[in-house]
């Protein structure tokens, strides 16, 4: 039986704002580079989520008007996100797709969006925009340290529970909120960071372990990934890092 | 009259424009502009004012130099103008346009998005030219409706009798002119030329009332179009300034009916691409406000030359390049568009850099169709500061690996595209806007083109 993944991709008409399409690009591109079927499904508004369907679900960043129109909607699947979630799926959500994720983001008048609390983390928004260049180290398999460097642009100041995982430590950049030096969230397969630029061209190892536990769902065993020429990437991820170290955000 | 004190700061910030000139650190295009808005922040206003026929502003994320100069050329040969021509858009660079020019009779000045409130408020305009809004340099200007925000807060500080002519095809800045007196309304008409459906990066495509997607009768540029509401809420106001049987005609140029109150006239504007017949009716709507004929449009429409590093064609040897100025989805898409029609480069060398005038963030090419391009690329030279990232974008994009060719040195990329350019062909390059003008810098020190102070001047 030839391999293949199943992607939902949470309102691509909405949420695109940070060329989001990159992210489903190499994901995309990576997977049938392997052979591994791609099956990509877009979820829009009214859309209904039947948990199992999908491996691997993708939720870009939007401007707030954007962001407002869809998060009811977003609430009405949090069950059944949530549930794919327990049940091995992955999930990449990037900037205002991470602040969805959490359990609430309040504006600036205090009025709260609900989030759909897939991921145990809050946002407020702050005065200022956080802008720049980002370098984090992350550790998503144990003794394996990585890299991740990409663009960062928010106003929302994003805390995680105690206890819980963040993506990586910034060594250089703001990341959640400028204050405990650590960015974005993770849980099991699931995926927030306000890193764009986007994310996954110059980091395709973070395409790949999510390709990898995507796989591992509908498969129920951990897939070996055959390794891919990754110059370009390599080269790319060394000027983006480069850059954050040069001119990342700090106030 | 002016008074001895601002003689004085006009003095000392003009020998720094020849000073810098001389320094080679370019053409001094905003620096007397800087030091006289330093010596003195209120000199702006008062330089306006002495215009005899006041100021004109043209903002838009994309085509404001194109607009700009199509005025210009239109109105020039009549009335002399103070005009921004090299590009510099921002306060400083309408300070130095002022200074340059001592007997101007009306200011014509292209403003940055960012800047329009600021300069609109220092300048009383007379008339404003508002082209268009699409999402642009997000780590500079912000989001899109931010921008629209502090436009509409703008245009309810002008004075009323202030003529707005506004890009009706917008849906955002139709909404933000709509209710004021003395807006005229401009846009295209013809079905033929529309695109199919909208491109993947269009903006502001959900009604501002309602939320609910417009329905498009016709999608021309972007989100740029004739546009409904499903629920009833609005629709594209009726248009007092129209392009009617719009005709492309390859690389070379478009022609189009101008539909106006005042008759009818059949332009020619040696400038190809959709994108500029809308920049042709918003200059001509701009002109129209300020008093032209449609006999004066015609003429300068039909003698417009392209405005530096937009569609600019270098002679290098056997060979030329053509410059096309890349710096945003919506722009970079139809500059695409243009080239796909005609039948698209085997040969191209595309820059891209991320200082802050480029936008520090690349994350915008991701959101170009550039896929068109991959069926007749048989070598792609990328170049620029972020070179590597633009080879991801083709690599994920279609084009394989082996025929793109990362050399980040400017210079010689160029030299590599020409190196794979036969004998009579035309090198297509796309860069973005810092790396363009050291393109242009690399073309004038080898005596191809003139430094871009003096080829705009």
């Amino acid at each position: 039986m030839k391999r293949k993944i199943v992607v939902g991709h949470l309102y691509p008409d909405y949420l695109n704002i940070y060329a989001d399409r990159g992210n489903m690009a190499v994901l995309e591109r990576r997977a049938v580079w392997r052979g591994i079927g791609f099956d990509y499904r877009t979820i829009g508004l009214g859309e209904s989520v039947r948990p199992g369907e999908h491996d691997l679900y993708y939720v870009g960043g939007g401007q707030d008007r954007e962001q407002a129109l869809v998060a009811p909607d977003l609430a009405g699947k949090g069950e059944p996100l949530r549930e794919a979630a327990a049940s091995g799926a992955a999930f990449l959500a990037v900037c205002g797709g991470y602040q969805l994720l959490g359990r609430f983001y309040r504006d600036r008048s205090g009025a709260e969006l609900p989030g759909i609390g897939l991921l145990p983390h809050y946002t407020v928004a702050g005065e200022r925009r956080m802008i720049g260049d980002v370098l984090l180290e992350c550790e998503l398999a144990p003794g394996e340290p990585r890299l991740l460097a990409g663009f960062e642009n928010h106003a929302g100041r994003t805390y995680l529970d105690d206890g819980a995982e963040p993506l990586g430590r910034v060594v250089a950049g703001f990341g959640n909120n400028g204050e405990d030096g650590f960015e974005g969230s993770t849980l099991g397969g699931a995926v927030g960071t306000y890193l764009h630029g986007p994310l996954l061209p110059r980091n395709p190892w973070l395409a790949d372990w999510l390709i990898a536990r995507a796989l591992a769902r509908r498969l129920g065993e951990t897939p070996e990934l055959e390794s891919l020429p990754d110059d370009f990437e390599s080269s790319a991820a060394r000027v983006s890092a480069d850059r954050a170290r040069a001119r990342g955000g700090r106030f | 009259m002016v008074g001895v004190r601002l003689q004085l700061e006009i003095a000392l910030a003009r020998a720094a424009g020849s000073l810098s000139r001389l320094a080679g650190r370019g053409g001094g295009t905003t620096l007397p502009g800087k030091i006289l808005a330093t010596l003195d922040p209120a000199a702006l206003g008062t330089l306006a004012e002495r215009l005899p026929l006041g100021s004109a502003l043209v903002s838009a994320t994309n085509g404001k130099t194109t607009t700009a100069a199509i005025v210009s050329e239109i109105l020039g040969g009549r009335i002399r103008l103070a005009h921004n021509r090299a590009g510099a858009n921002l306060v400083s660079g309408v300070a130095s346009a002022l200074l340059t020019v001592d007997d101007a009779e009306l200011g014509l000045f292209e403003v940055d998005e960012g800047a329009f409130p600021d300069v609109a408020g220092r300048i009383h305009p007379r008339a404003v030219c508002l082209g268009n809004l699409f999402r642009d340099q997000l780590d500079r200007y912000g989001e899109l409706e931010l921008v629209a925000a502090r436009w509409r807060t703008a245009l309810a500080q002008l004075d009323p009798a202030a003529t707005v002519l506004v890009n009706a095809d917008d849906p955002l800045l139709a909404d933000i002119a709509r209710g004021r007196p003395n807006v005229l309304h401009f846009g295209l008409d013809d079905p033929s030329v529309a695109r199919e459906r909208l491109p993947h990066a269009a903006d502001s495509k959900y009604c501002r009332a309602c939320g609910a997607p417009y329905e498009y009768r016709a999608a021309y540029v972007g989100h740029l179009g004739d546009y409904l509401c499903t629920n009833g809420d609005h629709q594209r106001p009726p248009l007092d300034v129209v392009a009617r049987s719009i005709e492309l005609k390859g690389l070379e140029a478009t022609s189009f009916d101008l539909v106006t109150v005042m008759g009818t006239r059949r332009l020619s504007l040696p400038l190809p691409g959709l994108y500029n017949v809308y920049n042709a009716v918003a200059a001509s709507s701009l002109a129209l406000a300020l008093g032209a004929s449609l006999d004066e449009i015609e003429a300068g429409v039909g003698r417009f030359r392209p405005a530096f590093g937009r569609f600019e064609r270098i002679p290098a040897g056997d060979k030329a390049v053509l410059l096309l100025l890349i710096k945003n989805p919506a722009g970079a898409n139809e500059v695409v568009r243009t080239l796909v029609a005609d039948g698209g480069p085997r040969v191209a060398v595309i820059a891209l850099n991320d200082n802050i005038a480029d936008g520090r963030d690349v994350s915008w090419i991701w959101d170009v169709d550039f896929e068109p391009l991959a069926g007749a690329l048989e070598r792609l030279v990328v170049t620029g500061g972020r070179a590597a990232e633009l080879a991801l974008r083709f690599k994920y994009g279609g084009v394989p690996a082996d025929r793109i060719e990362v050399v980040a040195d400017l210079e010689r990329a160029l030299d590599r595209g020409l190196a794979e350019t036969p004998a009579g062909g035309e090198l297509v390059v796309l860069p973005t806007y810092t790396a363009m003008l050291a393109l242009r810098r690399v073309a004038a020190e080898r005596g191809l083109v003139r430094p871009y102070w003096e080829a705009a001047a």
